[in-house]
């Protein structure tokens, strides 16, 4: 592994104050993301894997510690288009096309019309969508609702893709076949990804890194490096080593429970 | 509408004509009693003074002849439906346009006001909503009047607007439009504050991650997202907006529009002059509603969301 981090987080802390009382979200985060990775963060609900990627994105502050993304703050980064971010639900705009809605961030950051359609070929392309473009979201179904949403978020040219659940709401089967194109993709466009999931064998098959973390207070309980290959076919998940780093995941899991 | 949906408005406008025409008998049947007597009828009992000791019913039952009567009365207390749709037909279709006794002369002087008050209600309560949720304090501070203002009886206010605008000398369509933007402007402001406010965390999130700004906001995302709020508050806004330029007309003694036939055929006794208005006043209310309709349906399937 290359030790070049494009995001690096230093015992980050962030803390909710709720109307039950403070909320410990985060603590004590430290990690390195280096460029290329593809990072999974793993956990039950409550165990800050959301709020982390938010703290990446610039969508939540933390109340101590550092983050710095490329060597900025995640604001500045943030502005300088440093990352596309996936939500759990595609949240297409139901008032434009595909292409509208690949358009909107194109717009919002003032490409020109030829470029905008230039990259709206481009990236439905990339998410095997193409010829769609005129096409409104409900006529798509879910697993294509949600490609149209990740081409959205690549439309830009992000270095980093920040993905919070994308295929929670998926059946199991588009979702293995939206996994294969995953990371056929990340193999093409060399980006750091970021990817938040509640699914062992989702984290174990996409990832480089696997963060394992635990709730109350949020925090991280394990760190793994995956030996795995980057060429992973869907059957990898069959051998040995797959099913060696599942369990070791599966521990992570446990032991972050037992604390309680 | 489809033919499913047409056939149950049927009934209940089929039922509703039913005991129309029913209680037409008992409620003329005093009236039409008088009148059979003063044509030469023998009535039971025979003086008006006695007669008054019985309902309508029962007045009917004893004296069958007057049962068809009733339906012709010129002066009724309940016009018969025909007669109601006979003046319409009269007033509508056989008057010049231009004429004082044409119905669709009486309609455009309510609807002009209907439509300029519609059009100042509306543009009104759009600016509202958009400063309600783009500004803490007019958050706090415009929906309580807002809530307020309706609270009032618009017939108590009407009279005031029209006199203290009269007494700077305004009048005419003016006047009567201002009472209906009062009217429309509510139901706007309340439908497109929650328009507006509609986009959901996650939304309003992805525009964050691409640093877009307020005004970007507004226009790319929460205002076609309040499209489909707008379209209702803007058919409850019409229809408000075609009652306040009636109620405008009513206590100045207009001359002119449905408000002002009304109050004719009340004052000259004749109820199938003041039917026919508020007839006519129904079926511009519908037209008015249809045609929104019509736009909102064209719009949301332009932009996607026919299916709705």
């Amino acid at each position: 592994m290359s030790s070049n981090p494009v995001i690096t987080a230093r015992n980050l802390d962030l803390t909710f104050e709720t109307n039950d009382g403070p909320v410990h979200a985060l603590k004590d985060v430290t990690l390195d993301i280096n460029k290329g990775d593809f990072v999974s963060f793993i956990g039950p609900s409550g165990c800050g894997k959301t709020t982390f990627l938010r703290c990446i994105a610039g969508l939540e502050t933390p109340t101590a510690g550092d983050i710095s993304v490329n060597g900025m703050t995640p604001d500045e980064a943030r502005r300088a288009r440093a990352y596309g971010y996936v939500f759990q639900a595609a949240g297409l705009y139901p008032w434009r096309t595909i292409g509208g809605n690949i358009r909107l961030p194109l717009e919002i950051m003032g490409f020109d019309k030829a470029e905008q359609a230039e990259r709206v070929g481009r990236v439905l392309e990339l998410v095997d969508l193409t010829g769609f473009d005129r096409k409104f979201p409900w006529q798509l179904s879910g697993g294509m609702q949600q490609r149209a949403s990740i081409a959205r978020a690549l439309a830009f040219d992000a270095d980093i893709l920040l993905m919070d659940e994308p295929f929670g709401a998926l059946d199991e089967i588009v979702r293995d076949h939206l996994n294969e194109q995953l990371l056929q993709l990340w193999a093409r466009t060399e980006k750091t990804i970021g990817f938040v999931t509640h699914s062992i064998p989702e984290a174990v098959y996409l990832s480089t890194k696997i963060v394992v973390m635990s709730p109350r207070p949020g925090r991280i309980s394990d760190v793994i490096d995956s030996p795995l290959p980057r060429e992973r076919p869907l059957d990898i998940r069959d051998t040995p080593e797959f099913i060696e780093i599942a369990h070791r995941v599966r521990d992570g899991l446990r032991a972050g429970h037992l604390d309680e | 509408m489809s033919i499913k949906g047409i056939i149950p408005a049927l009934t209940v406008v089929g039922f509703i004509l039913l005991i129309w025409t029913v209680a037409v008998v008992p409620m003329n049947a005093h009236l039409t009693a008088d009148q059979a007597q003063r044509d030469g009828l023998a009535m039971s009992p025979e003086a008006p003074r006695d007669r008054q000791e019985y309902a309508g019913l029962t007045l009917a039952m004893k004296n069958p002849a007057i049962i068809p009567l009733a339906y012709t009365l010129e002066r009724p207390r309940l016009p018969s439906p025909h007669q109601v749709a006979s003046e319409l037909y009269t007033t509508i279709f056989t008057k010049a346009p231009t004429s004082r006794r044409s119905l669709v002369y009486h309609a455009w002087v309510t609807l002009s006001a209907t439509l300029l008050g519609f059009v100042i209600g509306t543009t009104l309560g759009i600016l509202l909503a958009v400063g309600i949720v783009y500004n803490r304090t007019m958050d706090k501070s415009v929906m309580p009047w807002a809530i307020t203002s309706q609270t009032i009886p618009i017939l108590a206010l009407a009279p005031m607007i029209i006199v203290m605008l009269g007494a700077i000398g305004i009048q005419g369509l003016l006047p009567k439009s201002i009472i209906s933007a009062y009217l429309s402007f509510f139901p706007v402001v309340v439908g497109m504050v929650k328009g507006l406010r509609s986009p959901d965390g996650m939304q309003l999130d992805l525009l964050r991650t691409y640093s877009a700004s307020s005004s970007q906001g507004f226009w790319k995302l929460r205002l076609p997202a309040s499209m489909p709020y707008l379209f209702t508050s803007l058919k409850i806004g019409i229809s408000a907006a075609l009652v306040g330029a009636i109620v405008g007309e009513l206590p100045t003694g207009a001359r002119a529009g449905f408000g002002a036939r009304m109050l004719v055929g009340d004052q000259y006794g004749q109820p199938i002059v003041t039917w026919a208005a508020l007839f006519g006043a129904a079926i511009t209310a519908a037209l008015l509603v249809a045609i929104l309709s019509l736009i909102e349906k064209r719009t949301l399937r332009r932009m996607g969301m026919g299916a709705v």
